[in-house]
């Protein structure tokens, strides 16, 4: 067999075995559970226009190495340019590419705008665990600051700050979500880079040390879905996991009623260290007594 | 040039040396080794560069040992395969494939295509390989230091780089950073001779549009690394201070593992910007040298002249403009002001027309060509298709929402690898295959080529195109192992050893294509002269290889494009640059079936 049937051949093998192995792959974008449905509509938009593209170029060329293959009789033609087709294929690419462009500007115009009826929820990441922050009441985040930060603090509330006092502190890397609401979820890193993920809700954005960075979406599906970290933040970066449960509004409320607030969190500190202070007072007593 | 009289040069004594013996080396040691000819210059970079390459081949299969097979390799860590990754992507981006296309290429191609006797600066020329050297052994330096080298990923982001929690923060970070500056400081060298000597440098009628797209590609991306590379170098030095001195450019406030350090206000994100701003026009300085060079061996080898000259011209000089205002689409999920997606996503997708267009003029080429299947056409027509399938992805990383899913997943691994790792690696394989008999008179062996051809390119194939479907799944990049979760089925285990076992056998297989370079180094076929018939400069010296200063007592004088393949009425189906239209021997039989 003569190389260029070999060449023509896989060519089209490669063509035509990419478009099956798509068809037919167990891999694919996991279902959908929150309202970013548009994003999963450019993907498939870009994914037949590009690949109907990539297709046409591998055909076109298999079709030409078979076609004007070497004879040492024969002569290309002698074609420096050909302004006509040079622009209608750049118009077309053009039209093609703005094809691509609009709705994905339109899909983003909707990511960056967070909805008047969204409510907050706070991710804090730092190596190597998620945690996070509910308003209370007031539906206030109090302020923070790092220098806020210590063993009674972790997260670095401002203590002066009333909207802070009654925030619900999610010590633990499991969250829970109600369904049907939308959230702006406000990223804050207190040591280097993380990426908050949860790839059935295709959103995702950066944590940022020294800035709060924000994404919104909206729960669509009861369930539990992996948090991973998407941005590389040390040696433990794959083992920053967490889960997030999306259940009925009823068992949300439940959920967060047996949460912990900040002022209790403090009030507990507090007695912490009192307890500390009465027992070292005790045993200083029993000491000097032993002396006496 | 200044007319100079003869009137009173017979007063000046003989000089007691000839110029011309002058100009050549006299020893081994400065014609080999402190060598200031760009061709002995060229071999140094490129060796030097395949050889840390292998280095960074090596790091692949590990990394590829530990996602193919998890918890088989105890002796891979999570620490060793942060650093793995790390040293693979600056090795495989910086040290190879920039120093191969731009100083191997570069050097050895430029002089001869332009028609100059070597490059404007010899000496500094020189300089600029030995500096690119010890830029290299600093990297590998960083392997014998404690906590060895660093595991901060190629992108280096601040604070974690210069953290506890990330492997080789202590010193590895520090070499990291040394060996960049260097390896600017020496690209710098070599780039202004590269920029000088295509300006200036020109042989009588090379004109800028008769140059070969190889010149056009290696030249506009010199240009963008001298305008990148000062962004890298200034980020490298503030991390430095940053790490040394305690300075805070890209620190921000931070409690680390408990622990509030004392850096203050600085910003993560301007480091990132810097980065990028480097790190963008960085994939063109590897893409567009391999567009040149892939669109010559294309015309030469499809017996047709490149399509649209002048539009491939434009579109590298364009395509090369455009890529200093993209840089932001890698930082779209980074926290910026997320406004700034708008205008980095469409300044990303303009670059996709022109592309398109080098894409059209290329497959246009080879319509109605004459097409040699020769082991570098093989390669070129294997590019088309890797670098088409990679540029496309593109359009889905690019697009700005698209992005948000697929960022910081497997998705963007196979992207990258695809249209900056496979397909400018396939041209670099194709352009060797082509221009060896230049260098050393010798043909490489057909048959090892062919095994080779094939083994790398459908291996690729197989490695990245599944690899794009973790990322639709949402495998995260960057993970040293994924575990159990509720949403990757068993199944991708099994596609990922499999993708290892391909990269294995991918790596195994260019141990053939080097026992193929020494082979036929000394053993192979000897070529005649100009073995492929092409109509550039480069093949037309009066030696083969052509010796230093190229090209004996005269300069050629060039008539015509580089791309004279099939022209009507010619009797030989190519005419060199160099033959002046009364030469060109014509063939009336064939004129007159040309014009009927």
């Amino acid at each position: 067999m003569s190389n260029r049937w070999i060449v023509a051949f896989v060519l089209l093998v490669v063509a035509v075995g990419s478009v099956i192995f798509h068809l037919v792959t167990p891999w694919w974008s996991t279902p959908i559970a929150s309202n970013w449905s548009q994003i999963d509509f450019t993907i498939n938009l870009t994914f037949w226009i590009t690949g109907f593209v990539y297709v046409a170029v591998i055909l076109f060329m298999a079709w030409c190495i078979f076609k004007y293959r070497y004879r040492p009789d024969r002569r290309a033609e002698y074609e420096p340019e050909n302004k006509k087709l040079e622009i209608w294929l750049t118009a077309i690419t053009t039209v093609g590419v703005a094809g691509l462009l609009a709705p994905g500007l339109i899909a983003w115009d909707a990511y960056v705008d967070v909805p008047k009826d969204a409510s907050e929820v706070e991710v804090v990441g730092k190596q190597w665990e998620w945690s996070y922050r509910f308003p209370g009441k007031d539906g206030k985040l109090g302020k923070t600051a790092i220098r806020f930060i210590n063993s009674d603090n972790p997260f670095g509330i401002d203590p002066k700050d009333p909207n802070g006092k009654d925030d619900i502190l999610i010590e633990d890397t499991d969250v829970t979500l109600p369904i049907g609401k939308s959230y702006k979820v406000l990223l804050r890193s207190t040591d280097v880079l993380h990426d908050f993920y949860v790839p059935q809700f295709r959103a995702k954005m950066d944590l940022v040390p020294g800035r709060v960075s924000y994404f919104w979406f909206k729960t669509t599906r009861r369930g539990t879905f992996d948090i991973l970290c998407a941005e590389l933040c040390g040696v433990g970066h794959h083992a920053m996991r967490g889960k997030v449960s999306v259940v009925t509004p009823g068992d949300f409320d439940k959920w967060l009623g047996e949460q912990t607030t900040f002022a209790q969190a403090q009030k507990e500190a507090r007695l912490r260290k009192q307890k500390k202070e009465a027992i070292k007072r005790a045993a200083n007593e029993t000491k000097q007594a032993a002396r006496n | 040039m200044a007319d100079v009289g003869t009137v009173g040069l017979e007063q000046v004594p003989p000089a007691e040396v000839e110029e011309m013996e002058l100009f050549h080396p006299k020893s081994f040691a400065t014609k080999y080794i402190w060598s200031q000819d760009a061709k002995i210059i060229a071999v140094q970079y490129a060796g030097t560069a395949v050889a840390i390459g292998m280095v960074g081949l090596v790091l692949s299969w590990l990394m590829r040992l530990q996602l193919g097979f998890p918890e088989i390799f105890s002796f891979i860590s999570a620490k060793d395969y942060y650093q793995f990754i790390t040293m693979h992507g600056m090795i495989m981006v910086i040290y190879l494939l920039t120093a191969l296309f731009l100083g191997g290429f570069g050097n050895y191609l430029i002089p001869l295509m332009v028609g100059a006797r070597d490059m404007v600066f010899p000496y500094v020329n020189m300089l600029s390989y030995w500096i690119f050297l010890l830029a290299v052994l600093v990297l590998i330096a960083s392997w014998f230091v404690p906590g060895g080298p660093t595991g901060a990923g190629w992108t280096l982001y601040p604070p974690q780089a210069i953290l506890s929690g990330t492997p080789g923060s202590s010193t590895g970070i520090v070499l990291m950073l040394i060996s960049l500056a260097l390896f600017i400081v020496g690209f710098t060298m070599g780039g202004l001779n590269y920029v000088v000597t295509v300006l200036q440098a020109r042989t009588r009628g090379m004109t800028m549009m008769r140059l070969p797209l190889t010149v056009w590609g290696i030249f506009v991306a010199t240009i963008l690394a001298l305008l990148a590379f000062p962004a890298l170098f200034v980020g490298a030095v503030m991390m430095t201070l940053d790490k040394m001195l305690g300075t805070s450019f890209f620190m921000p406030a931070i409690v680390e593992m408990g622990q509030q350090l004392t850096y203050r206000g600085g910003s993560p994100l301007l480091f990132q910007h810097l980065f990028w701003f480097f790190g963008h026009p960085e994939v063109y300085i590897v893409a567009l040298p391999a567009f040149g060079i892939v669109s010559d061996l294309i015309s030469t080898h499809a017996r047709r002249n490149i399509f649209g000259y002048r539009l491939m011209v434009w579109a590298i000089v364009v395509i090369g403009g455009l890529s200093f205002i993209v840089w932001a689409h890698h930082m779209y999920v980074s926290g910026m002001n997320p406004y700034f997606g708008f205008f980095f996503a469409t300044t990303t997708l303009i670059i996709a027309v022109p592309t398109a267009i080098k894409v059209y003029n290329w497959v246009l080429t080879l319509w109605k060509g004459n097409i040699q299947l020769t082991i570098p056409m093989m390669f070129a027509i294997a590019f088309i298709v890797t670098f088409v399938n990679g540029g496309i992805t593109g359009l889905f990383l690019g697009n700005v929402i698209v992005d948000v899913p697929l960022s910081d997943t497997m998705f963007v691994v196979a992207h990258f690898h695809m249209v900056m790792g496979v397909a400018p690696i396939l041209v670099i394989f194709g352009a060797i295959y082509h221009w060896f008999p230049l260098m050393t008179g010798r043909m490489l062996h057909t048959g090892l080529g062919k095994f080779h051809f094939w083994v790398t390119f459908l291996g690729a194939y197989l490695i990245y195109f599944p690899m794009h479907y973790l990322g639709f799944l949402g495998v995260p990049r960057r993970y040293y192992e994924l575990k159990d979760t509720s949403f990757v089925p068993a199944s991708a285990a099994d596609l990922n050893a499999f993708i290892t076992v391909a990269a294995l056998i991918v790596g195994f297989a260019q141990i053939v294509f080097i026992i193929n370079i020494f082979w036929s180094a000394y053993k192979g076929k000897p070529s005649e002269k100009n073995p492929w018939k092409a109509a550039s400069l480069e093949w037309q010296t009066p030696g083969l290889p052509p010796g230093h200063g190229n090209w004996g007592k005269e300069l050629p004088v060039v008539y015509r494009w580089a791309y004279d393949y099939g022209v009507p009425g010619a009797k030989d189906d190519f005419i060199p640059q160099n033959v002046a239209p009364e030469q060109v021997e014509m063939d009336n039989d064939r004129k007159e079936t040309a014009t009927t």
